[in-house]
């Protein structure tokens, strides 16, 4: 064990900083902080989804937001009609999320890339209306109010210890968040660095030459859509229960345009891609609307447009900076820096005989 | 004893400085969360991008009242200071802002949060908190109606259900053999619209010949008001916001028809009404109802009320004097400082929620004459008056006298 622990690479040592951060961390930031870095968690995994089929299996999709109010809404009729423990509804609400998701793939098979976007997005964009017609189960346009469940005593009694303050929900809600977003990133990691990974990068690369190796062109197409709406489901669940809330309102067009944007900003066919897309798209509008209009140095008219155009503006301009300069998102950015560092270290003489460095598309 | 005098010295002058820094010893026990000797802290979320953005002009008309009290010296020696967030019209951002508001800069109380939806979303959020939710920006019925479950939650226009019951008061007395059709938006919001008229229609609710809804987010209501057309309706009642009510306005005349229409008060202000004569709409026989001076209308150019509004809205740089929201903008905020100059000394949220909920009873100086703001024990509904207005062609008319519907809604 001890040997298998000393002989572990360099990236396992980052992932268990990483690990160690995300636990550690609300226990020096206040509650509200905890409740909005919770809610770039839920974002994260519902990246992750989209990023496996995206990323992965070069399927295009326009419609995650759609999955995650199915998610979000299983979870809350659960909930409220059914009384079920809201934290015991999400794994039903992943699973329910899931096989609509694998159903919805079968016709996306006969789409190419242009009209699947297409048709992805025609999901979006009817999702709000279908929320309202059964008004009896979904509470129609006034939604669904969900009490946030207090910690329970074993977290209270360890969060305490630890800090020697009182555990809010809303940290309860952030652990809860954290918990699956590593059980779904640990799943994630496993799934694309083997068999089924495999195949559906080679569907990507090149449908007729993964056919011609063996592999199941629909089986692979249909799975990824299905899983990849199993995690935007588990990211509508936890989004109901650290919201408190759901409405048609809360799944509009953008929030599924926001997924794709943090997909690519992250880095596309990447692992911790998703992660830092998803503090990027979350906490970006946020920031950009908020910083703007408290700068003195902006002139007050500028400010005020910036201002009432929304986080639109900052947003756009940073992301077209982003395409710009680092096309292979965030990840892709890091690791090329990595690699030219790693270069300049070890000098010129093994720089044409060094490890060729994994091309972050495929890796 | 070979004491340093100087540090002696020192130490004086570290205990006075501390002493000074500490203030009054005896612990002031009428102040809450947001409230400093010398100021007030309320924030809001209003859409100031988005789909509603029309509406985020209200939050910066709020802002320009609030900082002519401050120009007058505050509220009892207190500046107020205003946080305004933007929630882009979407509940899944106004929760986090809201928990922002309360958590992080510890408002006194958030204040004019618009949104139906928006609101709602954070209602049992502020009243487990105990945070005072002051005249929301919307007129659900459920924000004054359900005070008992809510005690931490008001709103303050006059609610949806008050003004079709005043309609359906008007047709009663005027038009009493009118063949009703309604459109209606197929949302609470509509809803609550076509709740008000059939109550208030009671007996002579067979009046309404057909009823049609449509969703707000279809393209246009044409179909809907074709069948209207259809059932011989001689009045139609348009319960939309004001994208469809615009619409439906220029359909109507395009089907060459000319009912009496009855347009819910909030797509009535004069931008939308110039919008449907723009393209088209003939706009006879349009009736709505109004409790707000219009700032177009030529009448009260030389009314203080009116001259004092136009003062306050010209330190707001983008606000648009002309523009009914801002005049709402105001007329709220004047009510929000009224609160808190009545909680005088005791000012917790307890006491302003108090206030707000049983003792208002004032003339606002920017509602029409007569229109009171007024909640006692027992109705804490604030306004239930309006008087009817019908469209002249180039603005609008106040007719008849105000109508009261107080004590109707319980």
């Amino acid at each position: 064990m001890l040997q298998r622990i000393r002989r572990a690479p360099p990236r396992y040592w980052l992932v268990g900083v990483v690990v160690l951060f995300f636990i550690g961390f609300p226990t020096v930031i206040s509650s509200f902080l905890a409740s909005e870095w919770a809610q770039a968690l839920i974002l994260a995994i519902a990246i992750m989804g989209l990023n496996i089929l995206v990323g992965y299996s070069g399927q295009l999709s326009l419609g995650h937001g759609a999955f995650m109010a199915l998610g979000a809404y299983t979870s809350a009729i659960l909930a409220h009609r059914f009384k079920m423990d809201l934290v015991a509804t999400i794994p039903i609400a992943g699973l329910l999320t899931g096989m609509v998701g694998f159903v919805f793939g079968i016709p996306a098979l006969r789409l190419s890339a242009l009209y699947l976007a297409l048709a992805t997005f025609a999901l979006a964009v009817v999702t709000p209306s279908l929320i309202k017609r059964p008004a009896e189960l979904t509470g129609g346009v006034q939604g669904i109010i969900l009490t946030q469940p207090d910690p329970p005593a074993f977290a209270q009694s360890a969060y305490g210890f630890l800090t020697g303050t009182a555990m809010t929900s809303d940290q309860w809600i952030y652990y809860i968040c954290l918990f699956c977003a590593l059980i779904l990133l640990w799943f994630a990691w496993n799934l694309v660095r083997h068999r089924p990974g495999r195949a559906m990068r080679a569907i990507r690369d090149g449908e007729v030459a993964a056919a011609a190796s063996g592999v199941n062109i629909a089986g692979y197409k249909t799975l990824a859509f299905g899983i990849s709406a199993f995690y935007a489901g588990i990211a509508g669940a936890l989004f109901a229960l650290a919201a408190g809330f759901v409405s048609p309102d809360t799944f509009p067009v953008s929030l599924s345009i926001q997924l794709l944007v943090g997909a690519v900003v992250g880095g596309l066919a990447s692992i911790p891609g998703p992660l830092l897309g998803a503090v990027f798209a979350y906490f970006l509008p946020i920031e950009s609307s908020q910083w703007v209009p408290n700068q003195s140095w902006i002139p007050d008219q500028i400010a005020s447009t910036v201002k009432n155009a929304g986080p639109a503006v900052t947003y756009g301009a940073i992301l077209i900076l982003i395409m710009i300069f680092a096309p292979n998102g965030i990840v892709g950015l890091l690791h090329r820096g990595y690699v030219a560092l790693n270069r300049r270290l070890r000098g010129a003489a093994d720089r044409e005989t060094g490890q060729m460095p994994p091309n972050p598309q495929t890796v | 004893m070979g004491r340093n005098p100087a540090r002696l010295a020192a130490a004086a002058a570290f205990l006075v400085t501390l002493g000074a820094c500490g203030g009054n010893p005896a612990p002031a026990p009428q102040t809450d969360v947001g409230i400093t000797s010398n100021s007030i802290l309320l924030g809001t979320t209003n859409a100031l991008s988005g789909p509603a953005a029309a509406y985020g002009t209200i939050a910066n008309a709020e802002n320009a009242y609030f900082t002519y009290i401050n120009g007058q010296g505050g509220v009892n020696g207190r500046k107020i200071t205003f946080k305004i967030y933007d929630d882009a019209y979407n509940p899944a951002q106004t929760v986090p802002l809201t928990k922002q508001l309360v958590e992080q800069d510890q408002v006194f109380a958030t204040f004019s949060g618009l949104g139906t939806q928006d609101q709602t979303s954070v209602r049992d959020y502020l009243n487990s908190k105990k945070v005072p939710q002051l005249f929301v920006a919307t007129g659900a019925t459920t924000f004054n109606k359900d005070f008992s479950s809510n005690p931490w939650t008001l709103g303050w226009q006059p609610p949806y259900q008050g003004e079709s019951r005043i309609y359906a008061k008007d047709i009663l007395q005027n038009h009493p053999n009118a063949k009703i059709g309604v459109l209606y938006q197929n949302d609470d919001y509509g809803q609550d619209y076509l709740k008000g008229l059939t109550d208030g229609l009671g007996a002579s609710a067979s009046l309404i010949v057909d009823k049609e809804s449509f969703d707000v987010t279809a393209a246009s209501p044409a179909a809907q008001l074709a069948k209207l057309k259809a059932a011989n309706a001689d009045t139609v009642f348009l319960f939309a916001t004001p994208k469809p009510a615009v619409q439906s306005l220029v359909i109507i005349t395009a089907l060459h028809w000319t009912p009496t229409i009855y347009l819910n008060s909030v797509s009535n202000p004069q931008i939308y009404m110039a919008a449907a004569k723009k393209n088209g709409a003939a706009l006879a026989n349009v009736t709505s109802v109004s409790y707000i001076k219009d700032p177009t209308d030529p009448q009260w150019a030389s009314d203080s009320g009116m001259q004092q509004y136009k003062t306050i809205i010209a330190s707001c740089s983008t606000c648009k004097p002309d523009d009914g929201f801002n005049i709402y903008g105001v007329a709220v905020a004047y009510t929000m400082v009224d609160v808190l100059k009545q909680a005088g000394t005791n000012m917790t949220r307890k006491n302003a929620m108090d206030i707000a909920a049983n003792r208002l009873n004032e003339t606002n100086p920017f509602l029409l004459p007569g229109i009171k703001v007024k909640t006692t024990s027992s109705d804490h509904f604030a306004i239930m008056q309006e008087q009817v207005i019908t469209w002249n062609g180039t603005g609008w008319t106040l007719q008849g006298s105000i109508i009261d519907e107080r004590g109707t809604l319980k």
